[in-house]
């Protein structure tokens, strides 16, 4: 890899602005077959194993929100005993945000752009890269052994509140194995973490400033430092509370002098900025989806950059929203730093109209998905705002409310998720994925999604509690959660047509280098990239490298730059415009 | 009928069980074949001025912000789906709920025709790589613009928010006898008033009983796991935590029965942890006390004691006189 480094410098040649970079396909030796994905170090095969493994625990994940939407049909609704359906939520949530958003997020699309975005030949440090998934898919694993031990899988809800999480009240080897996993997948996540911020800052291309990075970089950079700052805080945590549980300490027990309060102050200090760790990445990957497809610049670039950090860094000042009811906590000051979280967030979603405003948008099934995202996360993000506010937190606290809330916001990250899958899934499988298959996943999962979760706020504001397996009979909850129901039913129906478009489109459409005239570095490249992504690199003077190569005269306008396509040589617009 | 704790009083063998009373009779049942809807609690009441019992107002359609607008042209501001609240401080916390969801009906609905218009508007069919758009990048005083506005309107937001919960979480001096302890346990609550308590488990869903129209102070703690102390119509939660103690007031404003839950996750009978919040007048509630505390002397007196109180472990002996309270 330093090679290949010195190999840019130094014997590359430039030809028509193009820098060909002379790598000897011969020095690698690379095994085929299952051999290749057992000993890889190449960031795209390395991602891939992630996306694939992430997928895999979303579906499990969805299948065990499928049994709670059952058991929820009927007031008293005897799918599954209370015990069992303590698990079938601990492990839905726990499954969701720790092996999938995450994990899927910045183990598997991050690591597979991020690098041919910024023009490196792989991630800083490969051998922890691979790392870095062979723990989570171990701890992955661990989590799900849990369903097999005597007692069942943990049960305590995927924020595992102290006391109840110790061994007085949580006695089971489930437990145990879920804190091991998160001990697992959080090491994974900060060597990702390690990897993201090393790759960004040391290994861009010559030409690629910070100020020319692709935002979904800029995003995953955030991402990295958030990584960085918040999983080692889980991690401590997770020691001190199996400590708590088999050594005998007293950290989170009343009794031997302790606070359980500690554990949740712990957790949300790394919970929240969890949130932000989750969603910028697939606030970047919309960004540049959008972009692509109203065949424009990300609107207010720079804008976009700075509402990233201050998201970031205010979100390292909020935890205690999730605290408001304890009664120990500073009420006005987290109020305030998360209400301001919505000006950065509101930001970013004009910014997105503005992308689509006067450009030509192609409503791809990826452009789909995004525009689904921005809509449905803008219904998360205002019912987050009144979340953020103290006597509104008191009243919708622990009730369907919040869980309709973070379920816009997540469901809506997934579509965001997609639309990546769609959108950077040709270049490394070097196929497309159908499009008429996409579009019916993309309409199931859009009214799936939003049919599940408006019922349950009517709930939440009428007073329904979260993680309850049978609720007083009202026949108008029972009307709603139905609803909700056929909701997750919808969805669960489009992941279907999802996983049966990845088989009807194997190898069915082939993409080319660049099927979707897109803008940044890595469409610059074959699809799928050769084994160190670049024989050749175009001259980096935006943020756009591949756009301007293959757009010579159709340059970003500053502002009040009025000319049609800006200023190049002093050229006339081409026919084209006309 | 009511349904006792699993296990309770160890009177089933099996600890999934629940005691059945119904009346002159307890049996053992599994839980899960305990017909809720033979023993619904009696639903909240809202009373007008002569005590007539009243419909609740609410409307679960009128959440669906798409249809917000409509009710909002009534001659009464909507209730968005939420409860107006039976104690001073809900109605507060109920005021700013439509406030909160005008603003966000006006700058969601916004934003949404925005991304609606900009999707139809500027839709292309065709595929032609050859044509571009102009590639407008940057309009400063217009980034200026919806970064300004939202900072203001967070500020707007943020102002009424600390009005109300100044309100909320105050803590006016507040007479003994209306100063009620409540402790949370795996799964049910102790409610402590000078001189005597009230417990239950489950779906017997212990009473605590309040006077209306007067500032009650509520000492909240648990004794054992977190829970959460939630009573839908005054609109207001808190957690029971162990090892600490939560203060705050109520101050009712209308007199009835209200269904109280526990929110927080428990454990396994998480789900059933009710309770029930009754309203009386000041007066009532006076006599009520006064009842209850010779009723508690006379236990006391009575050396041996009942021996349910050791059985459960808990000080259950007294159940609240629901006096035609339950339907």
């Amino acid at each position: 890899m330093a090679d290949f480094a010195v190999g840019l410098a130094e014997v590359g040649t430039i030809e028509h602005d193009v820098v060909h970079v002379h790598e000897h396909e011969h020095e690698h030796h690379e095994p085929t077959g299952i051999l290749k994905w057992l000993t890889s170090t190449d960031h795209k095969v390395i991602g891939l194993s992630y996306t694939i493994t992430s997928l895999v625990m979303f579906v499990i994940g969805g299948f065990l929100a499928e049994l709670i939407r059952i058991q929820l049909v009927s007031p008293n609704g005897t799918f599954v005993s209370f015990a069992e359906y303590n698990q079938l939520f601990t492990m839905h949530g726990s499954l969701m945000i720790y092996l999938f958003a995450g994990p899927f997020a910045f183990g598997g699309i991050a690591n597979i752009v991020v690098p041919l975005q910024v023009g490196a030949p792989d991630m800083a440090f490969p051998r922890l890269n691979a790392l870095s998934y062979w723990l989570y898919l171990s701890g992955s694993i661990t989590m799900l052994l849990g369903f097999i031990v005597a007692g069942g899988a943990a049960d305590f809800g995927w924020v595992g509140y102290a006391p109840l999480s110790n061994a007085i009240y949580s006695p089971g080897a489930g437990a145990d194995l879920w804190i091991a996993a998160l001990l697992l997948t959080g090491f994974s996540a900060i060597f990702t973490g390690v990897n993201l911020c090393a790759t960004i800052f040391y290994l861009r291309a010559p030409g690629m400033t910070m100020f020319r990075m692709p935002i979904f970089t800029w995003n995953m950079l955030a991402t990295g430092i958030l990584i960085l700052l918040a999983f080692p805080v889980l991690t401590a945590g997770l020691i001190m509370l199996y400590c708590d549980r088999h050594f005998g300490t007293h950290i989170f027990t009343v009794p031997g002098g302790g606070v359980p309060i500690l554990w949740q102050h712990i957790f949300w200090f790394w919970g929240h900025p969890e949130v932000y760790i989750l969603a910028l990445p697939f606030f970047g990957i919309v960004t540049e989806v959008i972009a692509v497809f109203s065949k424009k610049p990300v609107f207010g670039y720079k804008g976009m950059v700075f509402a990233t950090i201050t998201i970031a860094a205010l979100s390292l000042g909020v935890w205690a929203h999730h605290m408001f009811t304890t009664g120990t906590v500073l009420l006005p000051f987290f109020s305030i730093m998360s209400l301001l979280i919505a000006v950065p967030t509101g930001i970013k979603i004009f910014n997105w109209i503005g992308t689509m405003w006067g450009g030509h948008v192609h409503f791809t099934t990826a452009m789909l998905f995004a525009v689904g995202f921005v809509v449905t996360f803008l219904i998360g993000g205002l019912t987050g705002i009144y979340l953020a506010s103290p006597p509104l937190d008191f009243f919708t606290h622990d009730t369907y409310f919040v869980v309709a809330h973070f379920h816009s916001v997540v469901l809506a990250l997934v579509m965001g998720g997609m639309a990546g899958l769609y959108y950077w899934g040709p270049k490394i499988t070097g196929y497309l994925l159908d499009e008429r298959l996409g579009k019916i996943q993309f309409w199931t999962f859009f009214i799936g999604a939003n049919l599940m979760v408006m019922p349950q706020y009517v709930l939440g504001l009428e007073g329904m509690p979260r993680r309850v397996a049978t609720y007083i009979p009202n026949p108008e909850w029972a009307t709603l959660n139905r609803w909700a129901t056929v909701g997750a039913v919808i969805m669960g129906i489009s992941t279907i047509f999802f996983l049966f478009n990845v088989v009807y489109s194997w190898k069915r459409y082939p993409a080319g280098d660049n099927p979707w005239d897109a803008q940044t570095l890595e469409w610059f490249t074959s699809s799928p990239p050769p084994h160190h992504n670049y024989y050749a690199l175009p001259p980096i003077r935006s943020e756009r490298p591949t756009w301007d190569y293959h757009h010579p005269d159709a340059k970003s306008l500053a502002h009040g730059d009025h000319s049609p396509h800006g200023e190049l040589h002093g050229e006339a617009p081409p026919e084209a415009f006309a | 009928m009511t349904v006792e704790a699993p296990g309770a009083g160890a009177l089933c063998r099996d600890h999934d069980d629940v005691v059945i009373d119904t009346g002159d009779d307890l049996k053992c049942r599994p839980l899960h074949t305990v017909d809720y809807s033979r023993c619904v609690l009696q639903p909240s009441r809202r009373t007008d001025d002569a005590g007539r019992v009243t419909r609740s107002p609410r409307r679960w359609g009128v959440a669906l912000l798409a249809l917000a607008p409509f009710a909002l042209s009534g001659c009464g501001l909507s209730n968005f789906g939420a409860y107006p609240g039976a104690t001073k401080t809900g109605r507060s916390t109920f005021h700013l709920w439509q406030g909160f969801t005008i603003g966000a009906i006006v700058i969601g609905g916004m934003t949404l025709a925005l991304i609606v218009y900009a999707s139809l508007r500027y839709r292309v069919k065709r595929h032609d790589a050859d044509a571009v758009p102009r590639q407008t990048q940057y309009h400063l005083p217009m980034e200026i613009t919806y970064t300004v506005v939202p900072i203001i309107i967070v500020f707007v937001l943020f102002a009424f928010t600390v009005v109300v919960e100044n309100e909320v979480t105050a803590l006016p001096a507040v007479a003994a006898s209306n100063t009620i302890g409540v402790e949370a346990e795996q799964w049910g609550w102790t409610f402590s008033y000078p001189g005597f308590t009230i417990a239950g488990q489950t779906t017997s869903a212990p009473e605590m009983v309040m006077p209306e129209g007067e500032n009650v102070k509520i000492v909240l703690t648990s004794a054992d796991v977190v829970h959460g102390f939630y009573i839908k119509q005054f609109n207001f939660s808190r957690y029971a935590l162990p090892g600490i103690i939560n203060q705050f007031t109520f101050n009712a404003q209308q007199t009835g029965t209200f269904f109280g839950q526990c929110t927080q996750l428990c454990g396994v009978y998480h789900s059933l942890m009710w309770f029930r919040v009754k309203v009386v007048s000041a007066h009532d509630y006076g006599l009520w006390l006064a009842s209850q505390q010779t009723r508690a002397a006379r236990i006391a007196a009575s050396a041996a004691g009942e021996t349910i109180q050791e059985q459960n472990g808990a000080g259950v002996p007294i159940r609240p006189d629901y006096g035609g309270g339950t339907s």
